[in-house]
């Protein structure tokens, strides 16, 4: 995402950031990239492939998720995050957008290749770590890294604030011990670069790991958006 | 240990006990018995013969005994072990015994009866897998685990029962096999049942990838309700005659599996929350805790049973739904009576399973062989499992995230073993009924050793050259911890937005319904606040504590062994030589600088608990030599001591309790590393960060909310400072005072613009090159000799300026006192030293890298002055007024962390007791 892989912008970082974001109010960034008219019969069909295309959804699951987002969106063109954002912009996301990210959690092609595995798992670990990096400067620092642990902890109430502070300054930590073995004494450990967190998370199943099932048939009778879904942590 | 017992009442008409065939299996035991019994009494007769008596325990004794030495002589060859699977060993050693049993006698005394094995064996074992399922794994796989376990099950069982039929009629099977239709579904649905016993005991020394072994092992587990229900079926229907049955029974069979399926679940379920409904009441009770759980667990199998219900479904829910409850509400160490007691039970079972198998099959009285129907059955069996695996396969693909491949196809077809319930289920068929049974029953030892012994010897070569993925016993770090969970939430949150209501979605909502109900009901209050990322991240520490302690416990054999080199004319840098042979070992692991404190703190301890005397008089040669101290040596190495030995003190009253176990010394060291680890680890971590923000700043002064954020590198900072004059130790009046003066501190410190770095991490890397006994002046490159940059002392610890609390002082007093028993004992010995034995205790810790530091103020110093007077008053309370006050606020600061740091019981313990030090 930070290469610039969408056609019309970056994506910010620090989008879906936590957690306990629901669909209402995906705080996903959009800047330019103007979009076709895509509501047109023909022309939708022309803009389900492109989209297929760039993202490898099928098209049925193109149009079930373009049901999603019209839901989400209250059958607008875009979604816009309820929060202006702290830079003051409106940040708004649209369908091919939003096809985007959620291309991430695509489960990968069954007949995948090494380099193709690597690939995705790089790709994977991208998003983890914008997601992480909140202030966008190549490092996830203690105090993002902080953020991150209770926003997954504390705040589904597992345990406390403190401990999971603690847990962050540990895991920071055992960052830092892990990379940089042989600090020198007056050196300080800046923060997780990217190629610290492939590291760290080397042993962790990612390509298999963070996807989910995209149905192919009809989901807009499942009635989970909305209100309900924010219940969830 | 109950089923144990209760089995005895059983075994009498099982265990039919021929002399000659003991004597066989155990030929000393004989004598053993005569001499056992010889208190008998009474009467004329001084010895009397009680073999009666005894008989049924002391032959179940005998044979576990049999069977736990066969495990140890089997560990005797590793490379044995390495390429034979030990279920295949114990196989071949059951054959021999029954071997050796047939030759004395003509009917074998011992076999593997189904009333022992269902009632006994088999629920060991199952509880064992049930209570130590990985839950996560097992309900990630749930679908796949299902689909094996019901519908491969019934495949394979329709399979090869219609398969035989059609090889009889063919004639491949002899016409002698009196065998029906109904008869080979039925011997189809015994044989065709996946064991959990042989695929734990094979699959445990293969170690696949977790998601196959769970599959298999997931399946052999859940196809119990398949096998019970077809095998009852079957059994009524043979029982009443094939003609007899109506289209009715059909149905009734399959309601009948829903029931026992549906039901033993329920049952496992229901006795699942009570167990963990009565973990939470055992706080004062705590021994019996593991009886608990081991009771329930068996009581579910046992109440399914009694129900003619899944009896291993229960017992397999029982034990995954409580698991987590209960180990949440019982102690460690009952966590580690359960673990340990399953396993062995476990085990034992295990391998008399094996054994006694193989025994099973010298019996002449049981061999009707028939080679059509056991090649067919064996290439029946293989040839379904492998399609059925295929077949199910190729349609759970189409739904599974993660494909199963090829090789897990076959690893899954391969790793079908059949075991010894297909054995007890076909030996407790009525030979009356199915005339074949005989046939059957040679031909299920056939299929069981078959399959253990070939595929169980061959599999291993099989996963190896396939390159099945292993897994790893590597424990996950706090990284991949937070970050599994951060999947868990992310997809979930991913699966909200994409509107969909997938597995993530339900498994979300369970763990709110756990989190909101189920775990409010079922765990303790203490336990309930505590998620399983925080044990993991607690786990790690002592982990890691543990290492450093083991790091410390070879430093100080290192240390002890460079001692006796000192030379007597040797002066004071051979002190600091015992110092810098502490540290160097450390300073090669990187990880652990920063512990090296702690190291030094643990070794101290070390020489105190293990090495009591000598270990002290060791010491005293060292320090004998020592120039003269100071007196903010003697404060440090003073607050060392106290710091160090108040807590070892705490010790129980009574020494013997059947109702509670003392918390053995092993115990309370972890808890005292693990918190000091924790201790330091904040401390270098927030020590650096406080850098950072330095280095961003400058001198800007920080918001007050921020420098109570980093309160832990105060004590750091203050040690800078008390580098120099470390003799401030202010009276401790009221702890008030002391925190609204640390609200105030970092901005103080601030102001004085120390810059300071994550030194612990750097001192031990440093400390080598300082601690050769070069001269002073060598020193001068060292960062805290130049200028007026106060650094600390390199491996002085933060508890090392702490000042003693009031409530300290009387232990202080006692530790002196004690350590002075115990030097004079030690010190006639040495025949070197009249000096007490305090300060050489400590000498190799605080004051070694102090002294070097203040090499050249000292070195002008009187070298025979005595370090200190026998027994100093603890606290050195006229020396604050003599402080400067801005200096003097400062050291109070660590009494926060003295407060702070949980003495769990400190402040009692040393009050009012003798010197239990030594």
């Amino acid at each position: 995402m930070r290469e610039g892989r969408t056609k019309g912008g970056t994506w910010r970082r620090g989008c879906v950031s936590c957690p306990s974001i629901r669909a209402p109010k995906v705080p996903l960034a959009f800047s330019g990239g103007a979009m076709g008219s895509w509501q047109a019969r023909p022309e939708q069909q022309h803009y389900y492939h492109q989209l297929a295309q760039k993202t490898g959804f099928s098209a049925e699951q193109i149009k079930n998720l373009h049901h999603r987002f019209r839901e989400l969106s209250a059958n607008g063109e875009t979604i816009r995050n309820q929060q202006e954002g702290e830079s003051g912009r409106l940040e708004e996301l649209d369908l091919g957008h939003f096809l985007m990210v959620m291309s991430h959690f695509r489960p990968p092609r069954h007949k995948s290749g090494e380099d193709e595995r690597c690939a995705v798992r790089r790709q994977k670990l991208r998003f983890l770590f914008n997601m992480h990096d909140t202030d966008n400067d190549g490092t996830i620092t203690l105090v993002e890294y902080r953020k991150v642990v209770e926003e997954l902890l504390s705040k589904s109430g597992a345990i406390g604030h403190e401990a999971a502070k603690a847990i962050a300054d540990a895991a920071m930590l055992e960052v830092a011990s892990t990379n940089v073995p042989h600090m020198a004494p007056d050196e300080f450990y800046e923060g997780i670069t990217f190629e610290h967190f492939e590291q760290i998370l080397n042993g962790l199943e990612m390509e298999s790991r963070m996807h989910i099932r995209f149905l192919d048939v009809d989901t807009s009778t499942v009635r989970c958006g909305k209100a309900g879904s924010t219940s969830t942590p | 240990m109950l089923a144990r017992a209760s089995a005895a009442l059983l075994l009498p008409p099982l265990l039919f006990l021929a002399p000659r065939a003991r004597a066989s299996s155990d030929p000393a035991e004989a004598e053993e018995e005569r001499e056992g019994h010889g208190h008998g009494g009474g009467g004329y007769r001084v010895v009397q013969w009680e073999w009666s008596y005894v008989q049924t325990p002391y032959v179940i004794a005998v044979w576990l005994l049999v069977a736990s030495v066969a495990k140890i002589l089997f560990q005797l060859s590793r490379r044995l072990t390495r390429v034979v699977p030990e279920s295949v060993l114990l196989i071949l050693l059951g054959l021999a015994l029954g071997g050796l049993a047939l030759l004395a006698d003509d009917k074998q005394p011992y076999q593997l009866e189904p009333a022992l094995f269902f009632l006994f064996l088999l629920p060991t074992i199952v509880g064992d897998a049930g209570y130590f399922m990985p839950a996560r794994l097992f309900f990630d796989n749930l679908g796949a685990i299902l689909t094996y376990a019901v519908a491969g099950t019934l495949w394979n069982a329709f399979g090869t029962g219609l398969a035989l039929t059609a090889a009889h009629r063919l004639g491949v099977i002899d016409e002698r096999v009196e065998a029906g239709l109904l008869d080979f579904l039925l011997f189809g649905a015994l044989i065709s049942a996946v064991d959990p016993v042989a695929v734990l005991a094979v699959f445990e020394e293969v170690h696949v990838n977790d998601t196959l072994f769970i599959i298999v092992f997931g399946e052999s587990l859940l196809n119990d309700a398949v096998t019970v229900v077809l095998y009852k079926v079957y059994i009524s229907f043979v029982e009443v005659g094939t003609e007899n049955v109506q289209m009715a029974d059909y149905f009734k069979g399959m309601a009948s599996f829903l029931v026992v399926s549906a039901g033993g679940t329920s049952v496992g379920l229901v006795f699942a929350v009570i167990l963990s409904l009565l973990t939470r009441f055992t706080k004062k009770v705590r021994i019996i805790e593991p009886l608990f759980v081991l009771l329930l667990v068996y009581l579910a199998y046992l109440t399914a049973e009694l129900f003619s219900l899944s009896s291993i479904l229960s017992m397999t829910f029982c034990g995954i739904g409580a698991n987590k409850y209960v180990e949440a509400n019982i102690s460690q160490k009952s966590r580690t009576a359960v673990k340990y007691t399953m396993k062995t039970l476990a085990s034992i079972a295990e391998t008399l399973i094996f054994i006694f198998l193989g025994i099973s099959a010298v019996d002449k009285s049981k061999w009707a062989w028939d080679t059509g129907l056991v090649a067919c059955t064996l290439i029946f069996i293989f040839i379904f499992r492998a399609l059925g695996v295929m077949g199910q396969t190729w349609v759970l693909n189409r739904f599974r995230l993660v494909p199963l491949d090829k090789i897990d196809q076959v690893v899954m077809s391969y790793g079908g073993l059949r075991g010894a319930v297909a054995f007890a289920l076909v030996v407790l068929l009525d030979g009356q009924r199915v005339k074949a049974k005989d046939y059957f029953v040679a031909t299920t030892i056939v299929v069981v050793f078959f399959t253990v012994m070939f595929q169980g010897l061959t599999i291993k070569p099989l996963v190896k050259w396939l390159k099945v993925p292993r897994s790893t016993s590597r424990k996950p770090t706090i990284n991949e911890e937070i970050h599994e969970r951060a999947f868990d939430h992310i997809l979930t949150a991913v699966e909200d937005i994409a509107g969909l209501q997938g597995y993530h979605h339900w498994r979300d909502k369970w763990e709110q319904f756990d989190k909101n109900y189920l775990s409010k009901l079922l765990l303790r209050k203490s336990a309930y606040r505590k998620s399983e990322l925080w044990e993991a991240y607690q786990k790690i520490n002592i982990r890691d504590a543990i290492s450093v302690i083991d790091q410390g416990g070879n430093v100080v054999n290192a240390a002890r062994l460079s001692l006796p080199s000192v030379t007597s004319g040797a002066s004071f840098p051979d002190a600091s030589n015992v110092t810098s042979y502490l540290s160097v070992h450390p300073a090669g692991v990187a990880r652990h600088s920063h512990f090296c404190q702690h190291c030094l703190c643990y070794i101290f301890l070390f020489f105190y608990r293990r090495e009591n005397g000598s270990g002290v008089c060791l010491d005293l040669q060292v320090v004998d030599k020592v120039p003269g101290a100071k007196v903010e040596e003697e404060t440090e190495t003073h607050h060392v001591l106290a710091e160090n030995l108040y807590k070892p003190r705490r010790r129980y009253q009574s020494h013997y309790s059947r109702h509670f176990m003392p918390a053995g010394e092993k115990e309370r060291q972890d808890r005292e590393v693990f918190q000091r680890n924790m201790k330091s680890r904040m401390e270098t971590f927030k020590s650096g960060r406080h850098k950072r923000h330095k280095k961003e700043r400058g001198l800007k002064k920080r918001r007050a909310s921020d420098a109570r954020d980093d309160g832990g590198d105060k004590p750091r900072r203050s040690i800078d400072r008390q580098d120099k004059d470390p003799v401030v130790i202010p009276v401790v009046s009221d702890e008030d005072d002391e925190f609204q003066c640390r609200r105030k501190e970092p901005e103080t410190d601030d102001d004085v613009g120390i810059t300071f770095v994550a030194l612990k991490a750097e001192a031990p890397q440093k400390r080598p090159h300082s601690m050769t006994g070069a001269p002073p002046a060598a020193d001068a490159h060292l960062p805290w000799k130049g200028g007026g940059a106060p650094w600390p002392p390199p491996c002085l610890s933060l508890e090392a300026t702490k000042v003693i609390p009031v409530d300290l002082r009387q232990a202080w007093n006692q530790s002196i006192s004690s350590l002075e028993s115990v030097s004079e004992a030690a010190g006639s010995r040495a025949g070197a030293s009249t000096r007490p034995a305090s300060y050489a205790g400590a000498a190799p810790i605080a004051p070694a890298p102090l002294l070097e530091k203040n090499q050249e103020e000292e070195e002008e110093e009187d070298e025979t002055v005595p370090l200190v007077p026998s027994r100093r008053p603890p606290v050195p309370s006229p020396l604050p007024a003599a402080l400067a006050p801005g200096r003097h606020r400062k050291p109070r600061v660590y009494l926060r962390s003295l407060v702070t740091s949980p003495p769990s019981g400190g402040s009692e313990g040393p009050a009012g007791k003798g010197p239990t030090q030594l």
